[in-house]
């Protein structure tokens, strides 16, 4: 019985296994503040593209559609060239703390909602232009209200952002150095107990994994979809 | 796209409505001339009703006049210092994923309303156009007619001097219409240029000062409205008022 991963994984919950606990917290705390820092920024630049016309725009939108799947071990190299103690941004002291696996994944979340709602905002703006001419709007004054307006499309987009940031490792393994009690994360975890052979453990993790993300979905999901109803 | 240059924030003027002059104003697209060359001045009291048959130029007109699509020959201009405040209503009305109310709060607060008097403003307009149960339903759940006095509300709160329809009442029942056409009345009252377009005979008999007749992008002929209807000038105008199809 032991063996057997779901038993692992509901003993860890129920038990409240403090190192697991502090994974899961870590896990949290460091792909939310990525995708909130990644938003922030992502959301503007996505409405800024979809509303201005610039020479090189069609190759700043090709540049966000491919760097969306940009592969995390490259992210993670690039981040940890800079933190290094000889790279351009050693003396912060970030590499193997918290700190860099965020900025590791805002750079992997970011050309997603930067991209995704870019297409958004270019729809919505295909409806309401004339009617933003009309009141007199400039583009800078149209980009929160087609922000806003977009905000149940968002949230999906949101979503997907929060589900490559939680699911990915290869970045945050090389940047945080899964350093037990300061850098574990519940993939990075999953990884050394598959390699330590510990399997029912590492199923476990990933079963606790998935269950987190498929409550946040879900939890996404029905908020918007209530309130998409009550706004027609 | 063009940016209106439109004044912020002015007292309501009930003065004559500013006039609006076309001076061999043109607009081609990818080498086809779809508007003009088109000389009239709308100078009378209004309102003017804008007629035709589908594809005269009619929508190309007031989104000319309204600075929504830039002429391509001659000039756009009209009367006073400055270009004078104006509004919009749209065939489909154009409204955001945001509640009745906080339409109406947007559009004032794009035009630098002060934020105390926004709400206010908003629901003295809803109020004015029957709308006041709706304010807190969101807008786009709204039915066909109420959606329509939206964004007559809208454009009441933003006091325009001119007031462009863009055939307002084409989707709508005979009530909703009804209260379309009163609306219209009450900015006409109120001073407000109104330019409006339509394909119903009916109506332009019921509201109209003067009629702009076009036909193939040109303008056959601007008469006041019992002319028009009695004794057009124009060949086309005949043929059309006489239920003719006209190309």
């Amino acid at each position: 019985m032991e063996e057997n991963a779901f038993y692992v994984a509901l003993s860890l919950l129920v038990n409240l296994d403090a190192s697991l606990y502090q994974i899961v917290v870590l896990s949290l705390q460091v792909s939310l503040v990525a995708v909130l820092i990644a938003a922030l920024l992502g959301f503007p630049l996505g409405a800024a593209v979809g509303l201005w016309q610039f020479p090189g725009r069609g190759g700043v939108i090709v540049a966000l559609n491919a760097l969306m799947g940009l592969p995390p071990v490259v992210a993670g190299l690039g981040v940890y060239l800079l933190l290094s103690r000889a790279g351009p941004l050693g003396e912060l002291g970030l590499l193997f703390t918290p700190g860099a696996m965020v900025i590791a994944q805002v750079i992997l979340v970011l050309p997603i909602l930067a991209a995704l709602s870019r297409q958004k905002v270019e729809e919505l703006l295909g409806e309401y232009r004339e009617q933003f001419v009309s009141l007199g709007m400039s583009k800078a004054r149209m980009m929160p209200t087609l922000l806003w307006d977009a905000r149940f499309a968002l949230l999906t987009v949101l979503l997907a952002g929060f589900g490559r940031a939680s699911a990915e490792v290869g970045a945050v393994m090389m940047v945080g150095g899964n350093i037990d009690g300061v850098t574990r994360v519940m993939t990075t975890a999953i990884v050394l107990e598959t390699s330590k052979g510990a399997l029912p453990l590492a199923l476990g993790l990933g079963i606790v994994l998935l269950t987190l993300v498929m409550a946040i979905n879900a939890t996404a999901y029905i908020l918007s979809e209530t309130a998409k109803r009550r706004m027609g | 796209m063009t940016s209106l240059n439109v004044p912020v924030n002015r007292p309501i003027e009930l003065s004559a409505p500013p006039s609006l002059r076309f001076d061999n104003v043109e607009f081609n697209l990818l080498g086809h001339q779809l508007f003009g060359p088109c000389s009239f001045t709308l100078d009378g009291t209004g309102p003017t009703l804008v007629m035709g048959p589908n594809g005269a130029g009619k929508s190309l007109m007031l989104r000319l006049a309204h600075g929504l699509l830039a002429a391509t020959e001659g000039a756009i201009t009209w009367s006073g210092d400055e270009t004078p405040r104006q509004a919009m209503v749209f065939q489909t009305p154009v409204l955001l994923r945001r509640s009745a109310l906080a339409n109406l709060t947007h559009a004032l607060a794009v035009n630098n309303v002060p934020r105390k008097r926004r709400a206010e403003l908003a629901r003295e307009a809803l109020a004015r156009f029957g709308l006041s149960a709706c304010a807190d339903t969101p807008a786009r759940v709204l039915s066909g007619g109420e959606k329509q006095r939206l964004a007559l509300a809208r454009a009441w709160a933003l006091s325009p001097s001119v007031l462009f329809l863009d055939e307002p009442t084409s989707a709508l029942d005979p009530a909703a219409i009804k209260d379309v056409e009163a609306a219209v009345q009450e900015f006409h009252e109120r001073g407000t240029r109104i330019v409006m377009t339509t394909h119903d005979l009916h109506q332009a008999r019921r509201l109209a000062g003067d009629v702009l007749f076009l036909a193939g992008g040109k303008v056959q002929e601007h008469t006041p409205a019992d002319i028009f209807f009695s004794a057009p000038a124009s060949r086309q105008a005949q043929a059309f008022l006489s239920g003719e199809l006209v190309a």
